[in-house]
């Protein structure tokens, strides 16, 4: 299994991570070690076997849709980097 | 005896027939932590003067006669990745070092709602992604049996301090072994039990069709008293499951005449260390002289199970992982002149290496092109593990394997070899694939001095025969005279 460090710093873009050119050479060869590992889920015949996509048969749970009081806005913008009349602030985003 | 040797059960005892107060224990234990944690580093913060306040106000209400939890007053820790309101969850992260929970999770409602004393949160790997805590980005947890020795992970803190007397239990998550691996390399009973058994509310989430919280104990009885104080349904958690409420003590009987026990032959083969193998064949042999029946059979599909596991494990995280931006929690950068700026300066400066490592995997095998090979093609196979356990547990009442395939290891010793580290899973990851419940119950010292462990699994929500097997065994044999040493090994 061979992965490319061109591969590499395009995952990390879709991951929104910047990797450092150390970093870059360090993930290409733990990934090609890793993914050659991985690669032998491979190995098992799966033929009309279906995906397990939960660890139990639970698929659709439904509630009542009501309104509940759960946690105060204030209280859940504490944790707010930055913010401004109860609302989060970020940068610009229009140009 | 000092009252941080005494296992929860007894203290509950002691506090019913007043013996002590509450307080009283309460401050041995933070006497106890002052005195011992800065040599084992289990926890990372600790919440003396709530812990203090609560354990006054359950001593006046007994005193009163008014009606109290039967564990009420009882010392817990927390692992640092389940929210306890006000205070500090920071999944020994950068990315959550200043994070203060705005609500409890469900476990700490079920906690408080029987008035424990919660002593404080306890180091792990970073967001739980490792296997001996050293991913942890604030400092490393010591195994109290050898200090140079990693206590494993990801739930370390959990297991050191349960280990070292610093709690008298604790909680901690298992999505791949988090809790039973460090359990058998301190020497302590851990459970992670049935999916679906407890609720992951306000748990941190790492891979969610995986991750499962569940007790750290010194011994069976308390497993069985914790797992009944969290488990449950809840409705904040819809992968928890509607099931009648069982009282697990109920299933803490001496006696394993008739039960059936598979011994898989893979986890006492290759990779598996001969001190290690050996102590489970003397289990095995335990139990054929206590009425049990002990066969070997095979899971020869296990062997996928780790890689199954790193992809569909990396490939949760990395979506999971995605909420942290920088933009309404967690840690944002100071460099930044647009919003593109804020996510990925905040992610690259706010995760550690172990992490940035998984959402890259996790975002590689769930990208276009090659979706289907690795992330597909898992969950396929995680059908065909599942399928195999069934056809085992038509067989057998429990399945009987080695926790860890070797004793602690040395600090450092893995740290730069991602895929070792990621072998130190291999008898446990498999339970997790198969949504099974799992118990490490140490059983003897390796020729170091170090505990070995053994696990026990069964089928899904049948705890109780885990429970009276693990009972059975311990009632019958004494790992408990064992006591760490807490000095540093060879150097």
């Amino acid at each position: 299994m061979s992965i490319s460090k061109e591969e590499i710093i395009h995952i990390a873009k879709l991951a929104c991570l910047n990797l450092s050119e150390k970093e870059i050479e360090g993930y290409t060869k733990d990934m090609q070690e890793i993914l050659e590992f991985a690669n032998t889920v491979n190995n098992v015949n799966t033929e009309e076997i279906k995906e397990t996509i939960g660890a139990n048969d639970n698929y659709n749970v439904f509630r009542k849709d009501e309104v509940k009081q759960t946690v105060s806005k204030e209280e859940l913008l504490k944790n707010a980097p930055s913010q401004d009349d109860g609302m989060f602030r970020i940068p610009k985003v229009i140009q | 005896m000092k009252l941080y040797e005494y296992t929860a059960h007894e203290l509950a005892e002691m506090l019913d027939k007043k013996e002590i107060s509450s307080e009283e224990l309460t401050k041995a234990y933070y006497d106890r932590i002052r005195e011992k944690d800065g040599e084992v580093k289990a926890y990372v913060s600790l919440m003396e003067d709530k812990a203090l306040k609560r354990a006054k106000q359950v001593d006046e209400k007994r005193a009163k006669n008014e009606k109290v939890g039967k564990y009420a007053g009882i010392p817990v820790g927390i692992k640092d990745n389940m929210c306890i309101t006000n205070t500090k969850t920071t999944c020994s992260s950068k990315m959550l070092e200043n994070f203060v929970s705005p609500y409890n999770a469900t476990v700490i409602e079920k906690l408080n709602d029987e008035d424990l004393v919660f002593l404080g949160k306890l180091n792990m790997d970073e967001f739980a992604m490792g296997s001996s805590t050293e991913t942890s980005a604030f400092f490393k947890t010591h195994n109290p049996w050898d200090l140079d020795r990693v206590p494993g992970g990801s739930s370390g803190g959990s297991a050191a301090a349960v280990a070292a007397d610093l709690a008298p239990w604790t909680l901690g998550s298992d999505t791949g072994g988090s809790i039973r691996q460090p359990s058998s390399l301190c020497g302590v009973v851990g459970l992670k039990p049935t999916y679906g058994l407890v609720s992951r509310y306000g748990l941190v989430a790492f891979a969610s069709s995986l991750d499962q919280i569940g007790p750290i104990t010194k011994d069976v009885t308390d497993s069985a008293i914790l797992l009944n104080l969290i488990s449950g349904h809840d409705e904040k958690d819809s992968t928890s499951l509607k099931l009648e409420k069982k009282d697990y003590t109920k299933a803490l009987v001496n006696d394993v005449k008739g039960m059936r026990i598979g011994l898989p032959k893979e986890y006492i083969g290759e990779g598996i260390n001969e001190e290690v193998k050996q102590a489970i064949l003397e289990v095995a042999k335990k139990y054929e002289e206590m009425g049990a029946t002990v066969e070997e059979c095979s899971l020869d599909v296990g062997k996928y199970a780790t890689a199954v596991y790193y992809i569909i494990a990396c490939a949760e995280a990395s979506s999971n992982l995605g909420r942290f931006d920088g933009i309404r929690y967690g840690y944002r950068t100071e460099k930044f002149e647009n919003l593109k700026d804020i996510y990925r300066n905040s992610r690259s400066e706010g995760f550690g290496p172990e992490v940035k490592r998984r959402i890259i995997l996790g975002t590689y095998v769930l990208s276009s092109g090659y979706y289907d090979a690795y992330y597909k093609k898992a969950q396929k196979v995680r059908t065909v593990i599942k399928d195999a356990y069934n056809e085992l547990f038509k067989k057998y009442d429990l399945l009987l394997t080695p926790t860890s395939p070797t004793t602690a290891f040395k600090m450092g010793e893995k740290s730069s070899n991602p895929l070792e580290m990621y072998l130190a899973d291999i008898c446990t990851v498999p339970v997790n694939i198969g949504g099974l419940p799992g118990m490490n119950i140490p059983c003897k010292l390796d020729s170091k001095g170090l505990p070995i462990g053994f696990q026990l699994i069964s089928n899904s929500f049948e705890e109780e025969k885990i429970f009276r097997a693990a009972y059975t065994y311990e009632q019958n044999t004494n790992f408990k005279a064992n006591k760490p040493k807490f000095k540093g090994g060879d150097k």
